[in-house]
C-alpha cells in the first residue's frame, strides 16, 4: 500500500515507539499459536500431551513421519526377529513398537488440494479475465445488476447451496470426484474473479488497445495481444485469492467428496495415531499446508486490501 | 499468439493429468475395497487379509475413516450410490436403513450356497449385527467384529498399599473393580484430584461426545443398568413411561453425577480417542471404552502390560453393556460383488476367524470363542466373554440417525451443559422419536 | 483479417459463459432448494414418494424453539465477534499509522492468521484449550490464578472461545481495512485543525472518525456475512457443545441436511437464513457504492 503521509502532523519519536511496542505485543501474542503448531510438529506424541505444557522438548521427526505412512503395532519378539531398518525412518517407527505398513492418504489429500486448487483457479481466472474485459470495456446491457448478481452468488451459505448441488452431483455422477470440485471452485470464485480483475481493467488506458486496433488489429487481437500483458500483475494477483480460498475451503470438500478426491482441509482434522489423535503428525501436516499460502501472503502483501474487499478498495 | 499457446497447453497438460488419474483406477480389475473405520482392528484386519491375496490373487484396497466422521461418510457414500466401497463394515446400528434402502445385499442365499451357518456365530452377534428385521433371519451381514462397551482401569493404582489402606478405611471393602455402579462412583471420587507421583489424577474418562455418537454410547450404560427400555416390549414404538420412565431417568442422573464428580476438567465433548487420550497420557484411574481398543492399551508402553486391567460394566439393577461391533457387508453398488462374496468366504472360515481373534479383532464365531483356553489367551478375553453376554443395542431403524442426534443433543444438553432435570430432557427426547417415527410412518399420527 | 468479431458478439461470448456458469451452479440450485423447501424430500429416501406440504417446513422451522436457540448463539456470537475486532482492528490500525521503523513487517505478520484455513485452525485451537496440556490455560494461569476452567467445557465460556479464535483470526482482516481508511483521510485536514489548536481528542472525533466511518460500516458488514455462514471453524472447535450452546444457524442446518437428511426441512431453514444474508447484502453494495464514490 503506497501511502504518503497521513498520520495528524508526524507523530513524536515516543509516540512512535510506543505504537511500535503495542503492534509487535500484538504481533508476537498472536502468533503464539502458529509458533506452537510448528514446535508440536517436531515434538513425540507423548510430548505433545504432555500435562502441564512443556515448551522445550525432545525434537524429533515422528510427527512427519506419522503424517506420511499408516503404520501397525507389533509385539516385541516380532520386533527382534525382524531384519535392521532399511531407512532412518522405519528406525523411528520401529522405536515405537511399531512397523511400517504403507504410505498415508495425506500426500493423496495434498495433491489432490494441489490438483483441484490449481485447476479451479485456471478456469476462473480465465473465465473471469474475459468477463471482466467485456464489462469494463463494453456496454453490456444491465451491466450493474449483472454485476451484482455475481457479486450476490458469494453471498450465499455453502451449506444451503450444498443440498441441490449434492443430489445435482449424484444424479450426474460427479460425487466425489476432481472434475466436480473443480467446476464447483471455479463457480464460487468466479465472482472474486471478475470483480477484482474488473477493476483491474479499469485501471488499464484504452489508449493503447484502441491504438492497436488503428494499426489494424481485431479488438480480439488488441486484447489478446495489448491487454492481457499489462494485466499480467491483476491475473496474477486474482489468481492467487482464487487459489487461497478453494486450498482452504471446507464444507463442499467435506459434502461432496470421499475417497478419491478428498482435499487436505476435511482430512487434516482427522488424523489419528493408534487409537488416540494424533498431535504431531496433524501440526505436521498444518505446517505443511500452511507454507505455500505463508508464502502467497508475504508476495501478495500490497494487492491484499484490495483482494479482501472485491477490488471495491484500492488503496 | 505464444501465451496462448502456453496457455492452452498447459490446460491440456491438467486435464491429460486428470484424465490419467482416473484411467489407471479402472486398470485394475482383480481388487477390492474395503471400508472400515480407522482403528486398531482395521490394521489388525489389513495384516490378516495378505492371506486372503495370497491365496486368490485379488489385491486389497482400503478406506479407513476415523469414527467421528465414520457414519456420516459411509452413509453419504451409500445414499450418493457411490463405487468407492466394495465390502463395507457397517456399525451395528446402519442395518436397518441399509436393508431397508437396499444399500447392502441380502446375504441368504450365499450363506446356503456355501455352508456358512449363522448357528455357528454367537446369537447376540447374529441378532445385532446381522439381522433384519431385528430377530428374523434375514441377514445383511456377516458378524465381522464383536464388540462392546467396558472399563480399563490402573491396576499398578489399585495395587498401592497406602491406597488400598486408605481406601479400606473409607469405605471398609477392598480397593478393586468395581462390581456395582455405586461402587465404581465411589473408587472415582477416591482417585477425583488425588495428587500420585508429583501429579493430579482425576476418576475416570467416560463418553460425552456431542458430534456424532458419544454420549449416547456412554449414558445408555447406566440407563440400561437402572432398567430402562426403549419401548413397551409387547407394543413396538410405545415409548411414554420406558425411555422417560423412573429407571431411564435414574440411570441418566446417576450418569451426570458421575461426569460431575469424577471427571477431568476438559472431558465435555470426549468419545473413544479423547479417552484413549487420557487413560494412556496417565489423567485417570478407570477408561470407559470399546473392548476394540484393549489389545491396543495392553501394549501401550506408558500404561500397558501390568498397569493396566479391564473389567465388564458394573450392574445397577441389572447387568449390561452397549454394544458395538460390526458386520461385514457387501455393497449392491458395487461391480465387484462376487469378489467381494469371495472375501466373505474366505473370512467366515473357522481358521481365518481363529487368526482374526489371535491379530487382535474380536471373531465372533463359535468355534473360537467356545475353544477351551480361550479365557486365558489374553487379559481381555474374559470382559470380552462376558459383556457380549450381557449387550443391549441402540435403535437400528431406518431413521436411527435422527433418533441418534436427538438422543445426543437431549443427553448431551442436560449432562454436560447442565440444562433442566433428567425427567425434562427425557421427555422432551420422546418427543422428537415420537415425531421421528411419525414421519417414519410407523407411528399412525 | 478484416474486422473480426464486433464489439457486441465479444461482449457475449466473453461474459456468456461466466454467467451460465453461475446460472447453472447458483440460481439453478437456489430455485431447486426453494422447491424441495415446499416438499417432505428425504435425499437418503430417494425412492419414496415426494408431497408437497406448502408452507409446512417454514411453520416448523419458525415454530421450533431450538432454532430460536441456535439464532441466539449465532446473535451473540456476531455481535460480540465483530465488535471486539472492530476495537481491536481499530487500535491497530491507529498505530500502524504512525508508520513506526518496520511497520510493514509486523503488519504482514500479524496477517498470518487470517490466511489458515479455517477448519484446521479450529482443530488445532481445540488442543490449546484443553485445559491439562493445551497452552491456553497455562499462558493465563501464568498470569494470575483463576483456577481450573475449561474454555470449550463451560456453557458460559464456550460461547466466548468461538468469539475468541474467530477474533485471532479476523482482527487482521479490520485492521487492514481501517488502515486503508485512515490513510485515505487528506493530511490538510489535520493541519487545518492544529491551526486552530484543536486537542488530539477533537482531531480523533471529529475528522478520524467520520472519515474512517464508511471503512468501519464495510468491515462490520463483510464480518457479519462471512460469519453468518461460517461453519467450519465453530463445527471443528466445539462441535455446537457444550449442549447446544454454540450451535450456530449454519451447523444446525449442516445436521438437518447431511446427518438428519431432512432435505425438505433443512431447505426452508436454508431459504431463511439466505433471505437474512441477501438482505445484508444488499445493503453491504448499497454502501460500497458510496465509498467508491467518495
Amino acid at each position: 500500500m503506497k501511502n504518503t503521509v497521513h498520520s495528524p502532523l508526524e507523530p513524536t519519536p515516543r509516540g512512535k515507539t510506543l505504537a511500535g511496542a503495542v503492534v509487535i505485543g500484538y504481533a508476537l501474542i498472536s502468533l503464539i499459536p502458529l509458533v506452537w503448531i510448528l514446535m508440536t510438529s517436531f515434538r513425540t506424541p507423548q510430548d505433545a500431551i504432555a500435562y502441564p505444557p512443556q515448551v522445550i522438548t525432545q525434537p524429533s521427526l515422528i510427527g512427519y513421519v506419522n503424517l506420511f505412512t499408516t503404520r501397525s503395532r507389533v509385539s516385541s519378539q516380532e520386533l527382534a526377529a525382524l531384519p535392521p531398518a532399511a531407512t532412518w525412518y522405519e528406525d523411528l517407527v520401529r522405536e515405537q513398537q511399531m512397523i511400517l505398513a504403507g504410505p498415508s492418504r495425506f500426500s493423496d489429500r495434498y495433491l489432490n488440494s494441489v490438483l483441484i486448487g490449481f485447476g479451479s483457479t485456471l478456469l476462473s481466472v480465465i473465465l473471469g479475465t474475459l468477463a471482466a474485459y467485456a464489462f469494463s470495456r463494453f456496454r453490456v446491457p444491465g451491466k450493474d445488476d449483472l454485476l451484482f448478481f455475481i457479486l450476490s452468488t458469494r453471498m450465499m451459505p455453502p451449506i444451503a447451496v450444498a443440498i441441490p448441488i449434492y443430489l445435482m452431483y449424484r444424479a450426474v455422477g460427479l460425487s466425489d470426484t476432481h472434475l466436480g470440485l473443480i467446476l464447483l471452485y471455479t463457480v464460487v470464485n468466479l465472482s472474486l474473479a471478475v470483480w477484482l480483475l474488473k477493476g483491474f481493467m479499469d485501471e488499464i488506458p484504452r489508449e493503447y488497445e484502441e491504438a492497436a486496433m488503428v494499426d489494424g488489429y481485431t479488438r480480439f487481437q488488441a486484447f489478446i495481444k495489448v491487454v492481457l500483458p499489462q494485466a499480467a500483475t491483476g491475473i496474477a494477483t486474482t489468481a492467487i485469492f482464487c487459489l487461497i480460498f478453494a486450498w482452504n475451503e471446507y464444507a463442499f470438500a467435506l459434502l461432496l467428496t470421499s475417497g478419491t478426491a478428498q482435499t487436505s482441509p476435511p482430512f487434516i482434522p482427522t488424523i489419528i495415531g493408534e487409537g488416540g489423535l494424533d498431535w504431531p503428525a496433524m501440526a505436521a501436516g498444518t505446517t505443511l499446508f500452511l507454507l505455500p499460502v505463508l508464502v502467497f501472503t508475504v508476495l501478495l502483501r500490497k494487492h491484499l486490501l484490495r483482494g479482501i474487499t472485491f477490488g471495491a478498495i484500492r488503496k | 499468439m505464444k501465451w496462448l499457446n502456453t496457455r492452452s497447453t498447459f490446460a491440456a497438460a491438467m486435464l491429460a493429468a486428470l484424465g490419467l488419474a482416473s484411467g489407471a483406477a479402472q486398470a485394475q480389475n482383480k481388487q477390492l475395497t474395503l471400508c472400515w473405520a480407522a482403528w486398531d482392528p482395521a490394521n489388525a484386519l489389513v495384516e490378516l487379509s495378505k492371506d486372503f491375496t495370497a491365496q486368490t490373487g485379488v489385491q486389497m484396497k482400503y478406506e479407513f475413516v476415523p469414527w467421528p466422521n465414520f457414519a456420516q461418510r459411509m452413509l453419504n457414500e451409500l445414499n450418493s450410490k457411490g463405487k468407492l466401497c466394495d465390502l463395507l463394515i457397517g456399525d451395528s446400528q446402519w442395518i436397518g436403513s441399509a436393508a431397508a434402502e437396499g444399500h447392502y445385499i441380502k446375504l441368504n442365499e450365499f450363506f446356503d450356497k456355501n455352508s456358512i451357518k449363522m448357528s455357528d456365530f454367537m446369537p447376540a452377534t447374529v441378532e445385532g449385527y446381522s439381522t433384519w428385521p431385528k430377530g428374523t433371519q434375514n441377514y445383511w451381514a456377516l458378524p465381522a467384529m464383536g464388540d462392546a462397551v467396558a472399563f480399563t482401569y490402573r491396576k499398578d493404582w489399585f495395587a498401592r498399599p497406602d491406597l488400598q489402606a486408605e481406601f479400606k478405611a473409607k469405605y471398609n471393602r477392598e480397593l478393586a473393580p468395581p462390581k456395582t455402579w455405586d461402587e465404581l462412583k465411589q473408587i472415582g471420587q477416591f482417585f477425583q484430584n488425588r495428587t500420585l507421583d508429583g501429579k493430579k489424577v482425576y476418576g475416570a474418562a467416560i463418553y460425552t461426545e456431542r458430534g456424532s455418537e458419544g454420549i449416547t454410547m456412554g449414558v445408555t450404560n447406566t440407563m440400561y443398568a437402572y432398567g430402562m427400555e426403549y419401548q413397551n416390549p409387547k407394543k413396538p414404538y410405545d415409548m411414554k413411561g420406558f425411555i422417560n420412565g423412573p429407571e431411564a431417568v435414574a440411570g441418566l442422573k446417576f450418569y451426570k453425577e458421575l461426569f460431575d464428580c469424577c471427571t477431568p476438567p476438559g472431558h465435555s465433548n470426549a468419545y473413544m480417542t479423547e479417552d484413549l487420550d487420557s487413560y494412556k497420557s496417565g489423567q485417570v484411574a478407570m477408561q470407559m471404552n470399546f473392548i476394540a481398543f484393549f489389545p491396543g492399551i495392553a501394549k501401550d508402553p506408558n500404561v500397558g502390560g501390568e498397569k493396566t486391567g479391564f473389567f465388564t460394566m458394573p450392574k445397577g439393577k441389572i447387568a449390561a453393556a452397549q454394544l458395538g461391533g460390526q458386520g461385514i457387508s457387501v455393497v449392491k453398488y458395487s461391480d465387484k460383488k462376487d469378489l467381494a462374496l469371495e472375501y466373505i468366504k474366505w473370512f467366515a472360515q473357522p481358521s481365518v476367524q481363529q487368526k482374526w481373534w489371535d491379530a487382535g479383532g474380536f471373531s465372533c464365531h463359535n468355534a473360537v470363542l467356545s475353544k477351551p483356553g480361550f479365557e486365558k489367551s489374553t487379559s481381555y478375553a474374559p470382559v470380552f466373554l462376558d459383556s457380549m453376554k450381557i449387550v443391549k443395542d441402540f435403535w437400528q431403524e431406518p431413521s436411527y440417525a435422527q433418533l441418534l442426534l436427538a438422543m445426543q443433543k437431549r443427553t448431551h444438553d442436560y449432562v454436560v451443559a447442565g440444562k433442566g432435570t433428567p425427567q425434562e430432557a427425557l421427555d422432551g427426547l420422546l418427543k422428537d422419536w415420537t415425531e421421528v417415527f411419525k414421519e417414519d410412518g410407523k407411528i399412525k399420527p | 483479417m478484416g474486422q473480426g468479431l464486433s464489439d457486441r458478439a465479444l461482449a457475449w461470448l466473453f461474459v456468456g459463459p461466466t454467467i451460465l456458469l453461475l446460472l447453472a451452479f447458483n440460481i439453478f440450485p437456489l430455485i431447486w432448494t426453494l422447491w424441495l423447501s415446499f416438499t417432505n424430500f428425504r435425499a437418503n429416501r430417494p425412492g419414496a414418494d415426494v408431497l408437497w406440504v406448502g408452507l409446512g417446513n417454514y411453520s416448523r422451522v419458525l415454530n421450533d424453539e431450538a432454532i430460536w436457540e441456535n439464532m441466539r448463539a449465532t446473535a451473540h456470537f456476531l455481535s460480540c465477534s465483530i465488535t471486539l475486532q472492530l476495537l481491536l482492528g481499530f487500535g491497530l490500525a491507529l498505530m500502524l499509522n504512525r508508520r513506526f521503523r518496520s511497520h510493514s513487517f509486523w503488519s504482514t505478520a500479524i496477517l498470518l492468521p487470517m490466511m489458515l484455513a479455517p477448519a484446521v485452525v479450529g482443530t488445532f485451537w481445540k488442543y490449546f484449550f484443553e485445559p491439562q496440556y493445551g497452552i491456553f490455560n497455562y499462558i493465563v494461569n501464568f498470569f494470575g490464578s483463576p483456577g481450573t476452567f475449561t474454555m470449550l467445557g463451560d456453557t458460559k465460556l464456550s460461547p466466548w472461545a468461538i468469539v475468541l479464535v474467530d477474533t485471532w483470526m479476523w482482527t487482521p482482516y479490520v485492521m487492514l481495512l481501517l488502515l486503508a481508511g485512515l490513510r485515505s483521510i487528506p493530511p490538510y485536514l489535520y493541519e487545518a485543525a492544529e491551526i486552530d489548536r484543536a486537542s488530539e481528542w477533537t482531531k480523533f472525533w471529529r475528522i478520524t472518525l467520520p472519515m474512517v466511518m464508511p471503512f468501519i460500516i464495510l468491515a462490520v458488514l463483510f464480518r457479519l456475512i462471512e460469519n453468518f455462514k461460517m461453519f467450519d471453524l465453530v463445527d471443528q472447535l466445539t462441535n455446537g457443545g457444550p449442549g447446544s450452546v454454540t450451535e450456530l444457524a449454519s451447523i444446525k442446518l449442516k445436521r438437518e441436511a447431511f446427518e438428519k437428511w431432512r432435505t425438505g426441512y433443512s431447505s426452508a431453514l436454508a431459504i431463511i437464513l439466505f433471505v437474512a444474508i441477501y438482505g445484508l447484502s444488499l445493503v453491504t453494495v448499497r454502501f460500497l457504492d458510496r465509498v467508491k464514490q467518495r
